[in-house]
């Protein structure tokens, strides 16, 4: 890849004839290229399917410029690896690694119309290789440092003069897919299914659409930790219910009931006679008390309860 | 076509041909010196932004290692290759080793394009201080970022934790959203300068003025889209540590960590590099031709990286001075303002190559096109109907302050989604309960206990 590269390609004439550097460089990017090819078929992963065909990209970008069309090789890296494969891989990354792929069929026969056109472009492609070995003549070696050559002026000049029809039309087939896919993904915010803005949402709380006019109460709101395991205390010291996370196991939870039915004379303090400190004095609400150690994380109300419970027992 | 452009073909053949008869092991001599300029960049530069952005902060900065603290990051790249290496258990371990490397290397490799200076003779050689010219070595540079981003993406894929891989999407998205910016805003030099070889740029700017003050809507946006391409501050979101820990480098460490390092600060020193290329005259020194003394031999590579390290200074003042863009809008500011400034600004330069190079249409004529064509767009404006504000049917009323308060006449739900779902709760589970207390029915003692638990649970 370095200048002395295409130089020396350009010396190798107008005969077509291959210098030994291209001939090198075509049997290794090429093997490469098929190599990615086919790795990219028959790999599991969809993101390494991905890079696979990034590599075949990168080598054809490469044989492009030692064909002394330097632009389009830089063209092909660009677009093809550095923003179309990008998406790809974007759009990959959403769906998540450990998703497979789905083995039911959605669209009804579409097995047989793929195995059809496959065979069709196999033979198109196999048709115009033999025909490209036996019948058209190459074309002459430019220089890509004349405008005329396979620089940016040389592909403007055949896009833009001699096939402007054709692009025109492949522009307006992009740009109406382009519109389109937009027209099709837009939800408009004024509609009635349209998202709400920040704004809206304040003012649909405050009517009364949603559970409660603030957001619900964060982590440790009262509390001296800022953990996600410490639960919000209401005004009166009990525990704000819809701040405990389902999936955190929350110790500080247990501790603050503990200690609030304590000072609530809920809960007995150590006997004299025990030898482990916290334990009731009698054993008759053994089972009450058990259950409300597991279901600690419930509200005030049930507290309450709990000890008016409590007292009957005793009594 | 015109004579501007064959001479502009015509010059870089003669530098082409110069690099082309380097000896060997002066390619080798260059390529080693462009590679290091990386690296020796990023140990400087690490160094530097802390000790600035210190300053700016009322603060010292690093200051004990060395003089001044000047050795840190010396330090630094010392201690972590000794670091621990730890792999998180659900990376893809492959594409987790060749993320760090998809990254440095490119980053690498674009330098090469850059022409630091004109024509010197390096131990009796005649040569120029630039390592490859080719007929696009515009797009090389360009090819390497896009090239860069796979890294930044692939390691937050890999690394198989969420937070990287926020990092990895965020930066995917940005990089192509702002390459398009940025190609665009190059895309007005290369048609002013009628070439895209970087020699060709500099050279038509040694000629006809620098193209920052020339092109001054390209060099804007270029050095915003630039910002947001090299991933810093105030556009470090796919890094973001308030949001996302480190982005997609969370999960990395020792080495491979060190790597993204210097991929990040090369990318910055390569965009500054291509800024200077495409914009501040390369390595002109400002006011003087290109055959003044004070442009020959070695001096042009020392303007070349004064230039570039204003620039590097600029990024730094960003860091120091800017909040981080919320990302919504960024991603508004890149799609919805550069983009479309973009594309008018090149429309403008283009048509006015155009009239140009058609010979017969004078400046004046230009002006006079151009300023009804302007008088026409003002005036179709006026024709677009306002917006119409939406009527206060149904509002919330709000105080002066603008926060909205309960109407008076607030109707309270008298149940909420939640408090019925905990209600059906309840009740299935009563039932359970009962059902429980029943089959239990026969051993003593068990009623009693039965209804109390009903009776706690009933309350809830």
């Amino acid at each position: 890849m370095t200048a002395g590269t295409p130089l020396v390609l350009a010396q190798a004439g107008t005969d077509a004839m291959v210098s030994t550097g291209e001939a090198v460089a075509f049997w290794i990017l090429g093997p490469v290229a098929v190599a990615g090819a086919l790795c990219m078929i028959f790999a599991r992963n969809a993101v390494h399917s991905a890079l696979w065909l990034v590599m075949t990209m990168l080598s054809l970008g490469m044989l492009y410029m030692l064909q002394q069309a330097p632009f389009l090789g830089f063209t092909q890296i660009i677009v093809y690896t550095g923003a179309i494969m990008m998406l790809f891989l974007f759009v990959l990354m959403m769906v998540g690694r450990e998703s497979s792929d789905s083995v039911l069929e959605v669209l009804r026969g579409q097995r047989l119309v793929a195995a059809v056109l496959g065979i069709g472009i196999a033979g198109v492609l196999a048709g115009a290789l033999t025909r490209a070995l036996t019948e058209v003549p190459a074309a002459p070696a430019m220089n890509p440092w004349t405008p005329e050559g396979g620089g940016a002026g040389g592909l403007a000049r055949v896009i833009f003069q001699d096939y402007l029809f054709p692009f025109e039309l492949t522009s307006a087939l992009l740009i109406t897919a382009a519109v389109g896919a937009m027209v099709l993904a837009f939800t408009d915010r004024h509609s009635k299914q349209g998202r709400r803005s920040q704004r809206d949402l304040v003012e649909a709380r405050f009517r009364g659409e949603y559970e409660r006019p603030s957001p619900k109460p964060g982590p440790g709101v009262y509390a001296t930790s800022n953990s996600v395991a410490t639960p919000a205390l209401l005004p009166d010291g009990s525990i704000a219910p819809e701040s405990l996370s389902d999936l955190i196991e929350s110790t500080p939870t247990a501790q603050l009931q503990a200690h609030r039915k304590q000072l609530a004379s809920r809960e007995t303090g150590p006997d004299t006679h025990a030898l482990v400190g916290g334990e009731p004095r009698d054993g008759s609400g053994d089972g009450d008390d058990a259950g409300d150690g597991d279901a600690a994380a419930d509200d005030a109300a049930k507290g309450t309860e709990d000890a008016v419970t409590a007292t009957e027992d005793k009594a | 076509m015109t004579p501007f452009l064959a001479q502009a073909a015509t010059e870089p053949i003669n530098r082409a041909e110069l690099l082309a008869d380097d000896p060997l092991w002066l390619i080798l001599l260059k390529a080693v010196v462009v590679m290091l300029i990386g690296p020796i960049f990023t140990v400087v530069l690490i160094v530097g932004e802390r000790k600035t952005v210190g300053r700016m902060q009322n603060r010292t900065g690093p200051n004990r290692v060395g003089p001044f603290g000047m050795l840190q990051s010396l330090a630094d790249a010392v201690k972590l290759p000794f670091k621990e290496q730890v792999i998180p258990d659900t990376a893809d371990r492959k594409i987790y080793f060749l993320a760090p490397v998809l990254a440095v290397v490119p980053a690498l490799i674009g330098l090469a394009a850059i022409p630091f200076g004109g024509e010197v003779t390096i131990f009796g050689e005649r040569t120029v201080l630039q390592l490859i010219e080719l007929p696009v070595s515009v797009l090389l540079v360009l090819a390497g970022a896009s090239i860069g981003v796979y890294g930044i993406v692939l390691g937050g894929w890999a690394s198989g934790s969420p937070y990287p891989l926020l990092g990895g999407l965020r930066s995917a998205a940005q990089v192509i959203s702002y390459e398009i910016a940025m190609g665009l805003s190059i895309i007005g030099v290369v048609l002013y300068s009628q070439s895209m070889a970087t020699s060709g740029i500099v050279a038509a700017q040694a000629e006809g003025g620098w193209y920052f003050y020339l092109l001054l809507p390209s060099f804007v946006i270029y050095m915003i889209s630039m910002v947001g391409e090299t991933n810093r501050a105030p556009f470090d979101l796919p890094e973001a540590e308030s949001e996302l820990v480190g982005g997609f480098h969370t999960e990395y460490s020792s080495m491979k960590f060190a790597m993204f390092f210097l991929a990040e600060y090369s990318n910055m020193v390569i965009v500054s590099a291509f800024a200077t290329t495409l914009f501040l005259g390369g390595g002109m020194f400002p006011l003087a031709g290109a055959d003044a003394a004070i442009n020959q031999g070695w001096w042009p590579a020392l303007w070349f990286l004064a230039k570039m390290c204003v620039i590097l200074f600029g990024f730094i003042w960003l860091r120091g001075t800017l909040p981080r863009f919320r990302y919504d809008q960024f991603m508004k500011l890149g799609w919805k303002v550069l983009v479309p400034a973009a594309l008018v600004w090149l429309l403008l330069i283009a048509t006015v190559r155009a009239l140009r190079n058609a010979s017969d249409v004078s400046t004046g004529q230009i002006l006079i096109i151009g300023g009804v064509a302007i008088v026409v767009v003002v005036l179709l404006m006026l024709l677009i109907p306002e917006k119409e504000i939406p009527d206060d049917e149904g509002v919330v009323t709000t105080t002066g302050g603008g926060h909205p308060v309960p109407p008076l006449d607030l109707k309270v739900p008298e149940t909420t989604p939640r408090r019925k779902a905990l209600d059906a709760k309840r009740r299935s589970e009563e039932k359970q309960q009962t059902e429980l207390t029943s089959s239990t029915a026969g051993s003593p003692g068990a009623p009693g206990g039965g209804s109390k638990e009903g009776e706690s649970h009933g309350d809830l």
